[in-house]
């Protein structure tokens, strides 16, 4: 994606690559590849029906996440679509919760209930895992409003698709959050096709980042392909947030190797495009090249984190096959909350 | 031969108003456009302007008088340039109110509240309200108010007044109109632990929404495992209010009550806007408050206890009878009320259950009262199929059909959507006569 990071350094009108320092890239990368290979794993349970219903693997767009969440506090919360699974992982969720929850078992975040789109973690800010495209702008918009409604300083990331953004909401919660100064971070994960829709085909909008200027809301395309670009952008973002000046706009051009869902053979793009796309800019590759080649990191160092992600995928697998279905008492609880 | 100018109706619901000041005198000359006089409702403060041109020769209704009735006659014009023809009142739309089809007077209340909490006073449902949001707001820093116009307009039927004075514009806060967006924006707050009441204008403009309202709102404790509870309010006036067409008359109490999740609760009363709405801001779960413009206005005796609230999930009996059950809710109470007067002139003794709540329902109120009387009647202003009468029916023959002396019979609004001519809009809601007629069929009296 060198486009896209020129035309980041031009907005930003400096030349100079962003970089994270030895300790940032090495938690990156670990955190990346646990995604990748947590959700490499998921797409194995599914094929062997271990998970039903709907499955959107984030394969590809690690960087976005992960990036974002280097620029986070404890208290800061996140929201998202249902392409989720990455987004709780890098909260600091446990990958047995999500897993088990994924083969709706009750050890799953949600007690086996909600399922690949709907998990929480109120302790990790995570609020969800929304499967209505485009509601969860509207609701991380009120993550942002208590945020500014209790003046703690916090702010709220939300997440979308391109294809989300032509929703009508969207724009409502970009008025709403200009109008009201909210500390809201909005990231268009933009991975080119919505469903089967390429962005070209669904967006007159050409350029995605500008799409809260009309309400004066500040946008930057940015490489999501690479973690540094993204936690550079990402802490621009929130400072401009903190310091109380309102929402900010992240347009992240990223790419998923994976089709929509699970059921979706990805006939709308080529073989071809996929395999440029991993063999150029793969968020993991890039980092691991620079670790072993700029700071002196050994394939053996690397190995280690190889190896610690790969154990606790496995274990997450195994837990999700060991713990129980819910019981069926299950079924009547939680649906009000229970008045004293 | 001069015009009479007649107090104007001023919104669909109007009366009656205040007839707050005039700006000409007997004797000045009346040019058609001109402002003649300012009006006081309960909502606001309008002015009157002339149809025609003329002469003011005498006037009718001095400055001051209050509650006068909307078609009296205030003033007599000299018509000028050769106008003989007998104006009609200045405003562009002479709104025959008095005749409104859904317009029920309160009736006075028959029954006692289930609990005593001590001294009354008089006060319009629309007061009952704004005290129920004040008394919680002042209780709760986590309560706020967001909404059309609820905040410097003082809201549009006049529900928050005072309320942006007390609290603050971070606390009673105007949204642009903009229902899908700040539905969804006051869910995700209430994720976080706030407590947000959210008016809609009328509750038509909730279908704006409705995805926030249900799949957001009422989902998602359940999809969360019991996590993520949903602490809102959202309330506004819902049903029919008069002469406003298909698109802003219309009864939610199904589509809401259809879903597990939420709570719906319609007042009727003073005594129930004030006591519901203070338990749906206590509530840690999603409540819709199904109000009624028709009843904004309308006084009630309402306990003045501090304390004073009403629990979820009780309907109430509000006239004891023993031949026949008339289940009502919101507007409808007041019909159901005077049907049971009339049915007790006839020598037909009725019991009059207000449901007040929704979802959940009162099945066990409602099936006492049906083991006594041994009829049902149920009440709506919403339409027949899988209406509220519907699943009342269905409860009751499930809970208490040995009890049945005979079949339960509907009363509803019309199937079709709410036409505009007066005539076919009265012909599209409930009728007092057709509440007596289902009374005395059910008992074998017809």
């Amino acid at each position: 994606m060198p486009q896209a990071t020129e035309a980041a350094s031009k907005r930003r009108g400096k030349a100079k690559a962003p970089s994270l320092s030895r300790e940032e890239l090495l938690r990156a990368y670990r955190d990346m590849l646990l995604i990748r290979r947590f959700e490499e794993k998921a797409g194995q349970l599914y094929g062997m029906g271990l998970i039903g219903g709907f499955c959107h693997l984030y394969i590809g767009q690690e960087a976005v996440v992960v990036g974002m969440q280097m620029c986070l506090k404890p208290g800061d919360q996140v929201i998202t679509s249902y392409r989720d699974h990455g987004h709780m992982l890098a909260t600091g969720m446990e990958a047995r919760g999500v897993m088990a929850e994924l083969t709706g078992r009750i050890g799953g975040y949600s007690k086996g209930k909600g399922g690949s789109m709907h998990m929480f973690s109120r302790e990790k800010g995570f609020y969800g895992g929304h499967g209505i495209v485009g509601a969860q702008v509207s609701l991380g918009n009120g993550l942002a409003f208590a945020n500014w409604y209790r003046q703690d300083g916090r702010v709220a990331v939300t997440y979308f698709g391109e294809g989300a953004s032509n929703q009508g909401q969207v724009f409502e919660s970009l008025n709403l959050a200009a109008l009201f100064k909210l500390p809201c971070i909005f990231i268009i994960e933009n991975n080119k096709y919505g469903m089967g829709t390429s962005v070209d085909r669904a967006s007159a909008s050409r350029d995605l980042s500008q799409n809260g200027a009309p309400w004066g809301i500040p946008g930057e395309q940015v490489n999501g392909m690479d973690v540094a670009s993204v936690r550079e952008a990402g802490e621009r973002a929130v400072a401009h947030c903190r310091a109380g000046k309102g929402p900010y706009l992240l347009e992240m051009k990223t790419y998923r190797y994976r089709g929509h869902s699970m059921s979706d053979p990805a006939k709308y793009r080529t073989r071809e495009e996929v395999q440029k796309m991993r063999e150029t800019s793969d968020c993991i590759e890039t980092a691991r090249k620079a670790l072993l080649d700029g700071f002196g990191v050994t394939e053996a160092d690397l190995k280690v984190i190889d190896d610690e992600v790969k154990a606790i995928v496995q274990d997450s697998a195994d837990f999700a096959q060991e713990s129980p279905e819910p019981p069926e008492s299950e079924l009547m609880t939680d649906i009000l909350v229970e008045v004293g | 031969m001069g015009a009479v100018i007649l107090m104007p109706a001023l919104s669909p619901t109007m009366t009656e108003g205040k007839l707050a000041r005039w700006l000409k005198k007997a004797g000045d000359s009346v040019k058609s456009g001109e402002v003649i006089a300012e009006i006081e409702t309960d909502k606001a403060t309008m002015e009157v302007e002339a149809v025609d041109e003329g002469v003011l020769t005498s006037i009718l209704v001095p400055e001051g008088t209050e509650n006068v009735a909307v078609n009296t006659a205030i003033a007599e014009l000299d018509g000028g340039a050769g106008n003989a023809k007998a104006a009609p009142a200045p405003v562009a739309a002479p709104a025959p109110v008095a005749a409104a089809p859904a317009s029920v007077p309160a009736a006075p209340r028959a029954a006692t509240p289930e609990k005593d909490w001590g001294p009354t006073k008089t006060i319009t449902v629309r007061e009952a309200l704004r005290d129920a949001m004040a008394a919680e707001m002042r209780a709760d820093a986590d309560v706020f108010l967001i909404g059309e116009e609820v905040a410097q307009y003082q809201g549009a039927y006049k529900i928050s007044q005072g309320l942006l004075e007390e609290f603050g514009p971070r606390r009673v806060m105007d949204m642009p109109i903009t229902e899908h967006g700040f539905t969804g924006m006051a869910v995700g707050a209430a994720f976080t632990g706030l407590k947000p009441i959210v008016e809609f204008m009328t509750f038509n403009f909730s279908m704006q929404a409705i995805d926030q309202i249900i799949n957001s709102a009422a989902k998602t404790l359940y999809m969360s495992g019991g996590q993520l509870g949903c602490p809102i309010v959202f309330r506004g006036p819902n049903g029919a209010a008069s002469r406003v067409a298909a698109q802003h008359s219309q009864c939610y109490a199904s589509w809401y009550a259809h879903c597990p999740g939420l709570k719906v609760v319609a007042p009727w009363s003073a005594a129930d806007a004030k006591g519901l709405l203070r338990a749906a801001i206590r509530d840690p779960n999603p409540v819709i408050v199904l109000e009624n413009e028709i009843l904004y206005g309308q006084s009630f005796e309402c306990p003045t206890a501090d304390d004073f609230v009403l629990d979820i999930g009780k309907a109430k009996v509000e006239r004891e009878g023993s031949d026949v059950t008339i289940v009502a809710f919101s507007t409808m109470v007041g019909m159901a009320m005077q049907a049971a007067e009339k049915l007790a002139e006839q020598g037909i003794s009725a019991e009059v259950i207000n449901l007040r709540s929704i979802r959940p329902l009162d099945t066990e109120t409602i099936a006492a009262s049906v083991r006594k009387t041994n009829r049902l009647v149920t009440l709506e202003e919403g339409w027949p199929f899988a209406g509220i009468g519907a699943e009342v029916a269905m409860q009751i023959m499930e809970t208490a059909f040995d009890h049945l002396d005979a079949p339960p019979v509907r009363v509803t609004g019309v199937d079709v959507p709410m036409p505009y001519a007066a005539n076919l809009e009265k012909l599209a809601l409930p009728r007092l006569e057709q509440v007596v007629e289902a009374a005395r069929s059910v008992t074998y009296r017809r």
